[in-house]
């Protein structure tokens, strides 16, 4: 009888076991930047004409990262909710990546855009696409080659990362911000960054 | 079957139209096959995060586009292999590595199936030892009891 006990023990691991692994989201790659300084950059911002950032502009302020593009479906899904975030004004930047605007778009056949206008044609969707869903950014750099975002190890858009007041990534989130995400996760570690 | 096959070979081609364009946009290496070459193996041990099922090598997503471009890059620069799969390292974690690396947390994934070919071996092993203890016990010979009893019973048989 003790061995069927052995037996049924040990099944019912494997069933534990695979349960948990089928229930595991294989698109959430835990980042390795998590706990690592922002990767440096220094891009030209949206709308500001002559203006660039980078992260160390914003050293001692808690702030968040927000990857996204007009093309990007699941970015207007998120978008209300930073919206909603900006405007319950914490205090918190959001800073824009805005990631490939138009060569990430599948729609748009790079061939046929001429190199000197990719730029002001990036520019304009990318505003206009602020205008229609609201802009809820401090300000928005524009990563026309994609170059930024792989530094960051962007490989679905949306991602937000969590930047602490002296540079450190400490949260990375791939896929598009819920309210539930930005109450339970998000909110609770700024405050926490914050003190 | 003609038709079949030239129907396939539209589709095909119908499908295939951005690869090759993606190819000729690539070409900036094609003059060195010695680089070209590299660029192939190197992509080969990458994993594609947008498709993870294949490799930058292989895959034709956006991104794979960019990271091809990337190795490209670093490998015009003279960097090395080691360096070239380190920079995919720091930005994606482990899981780009096709041959995850050994240690802590991929032990499992490691030594797992060993250590199960390992406990299968003992426990058919002890087994085996135990069911043929069982069977020599059982062919013992008959004490001089039971071997009476075994003759009443044939005894009874026969006479029946």
């Amino acid at each position: 009888m003790n061995r069927y006990f052995w037996v049924l023990g040990a099944f019912i691991a494997l069933v534990v076991l695979l349960a948990v692994g089928l229930n595991l989201n294989p698109r959430e790659v835990p980042s390795p930047l998590v706990g690592k300084p922002a990767p440096a950059f220094r891009l030209a911002v949206l709308g500001q004409e002559g203006q660039t950032m980078g992260p160390e502009d914003l050293k001692g302020k808690v702030w968040l990262f927000n990857v996204w593009a007009s093309w990007c479906v699941s970015c207007r899904q998120e978008h209300p909710v930073l919206v909603d975030f900006a405007r319950r004004g914490n205090g918190t930047p959001i800073v824009g990546l805005n990631y490939k605007e138009l060569r990430g778009d599948g729609g748009i056949d790079m061939r046929r855009v001429p190199a000197e206008q990719e730029v002001p044609l990036a520019l304009e969707r990318a505003s206009g696409w602020l205008k229609t869903h609201g802009d809820p950014y401090l300000l928005t750099v524009m990563d026309i080659d994609g170059r930024v975002g792989i530094d960051y190890g962007v490989y679905g858009v949306p991602e937000t990362y969590v930047i602490d007041k002296t540079g450190i990534i400490r949260m990375k989130h791939t896929g598009p911000i819920s309210p539930q995400i930005l109450n339970e996760k998000i909110l609770p570690l700024v405050a926490e960054l914050n003190k | 079957m003609k038709p079949f096959f030239s129907s396939l070979l539209l589709v095909l081609g119908l499908i295939s139209g951005p690869v090759f364009a993606s190819a000729t946009n690539e070409a900036a290496l094609a003059d060195d096959p010695v680089a070209e070459k590299r660029l192939q193996e190197l992509s080969k041990e990458l994993r594609c995060l947008v498709c993870q099922n294949e490799t930058i090598a292989g895959s034709n997503a956006e991104l794979a586009v960019d990271l091809r471009r990337e190795i490209r890059g670093m490998i015009r620069d003279g960097r090395s292999d080691r360096e070239i799969l380190d920079f995919m390292v720091t930005r994606y974690g482990d899981f780009v590595l096709y041959r995850p690396p050994v240690k802590g947390i991929t032990l499992l994934l490691w030594v797992g199936p060993l250590a199960l070919l390992l406990i299968g071996i003992i426990a058919m092993r002890s087994y085996l030892k135990r069911r043929s203890s069982q069977v020599a016990s059982a062919s013992r010979p008959l004490s001089a009891d039971e071997a009476r009893r075994a003759e009443a019973l044939l005894k009874e048989m026969n006479d029946k």
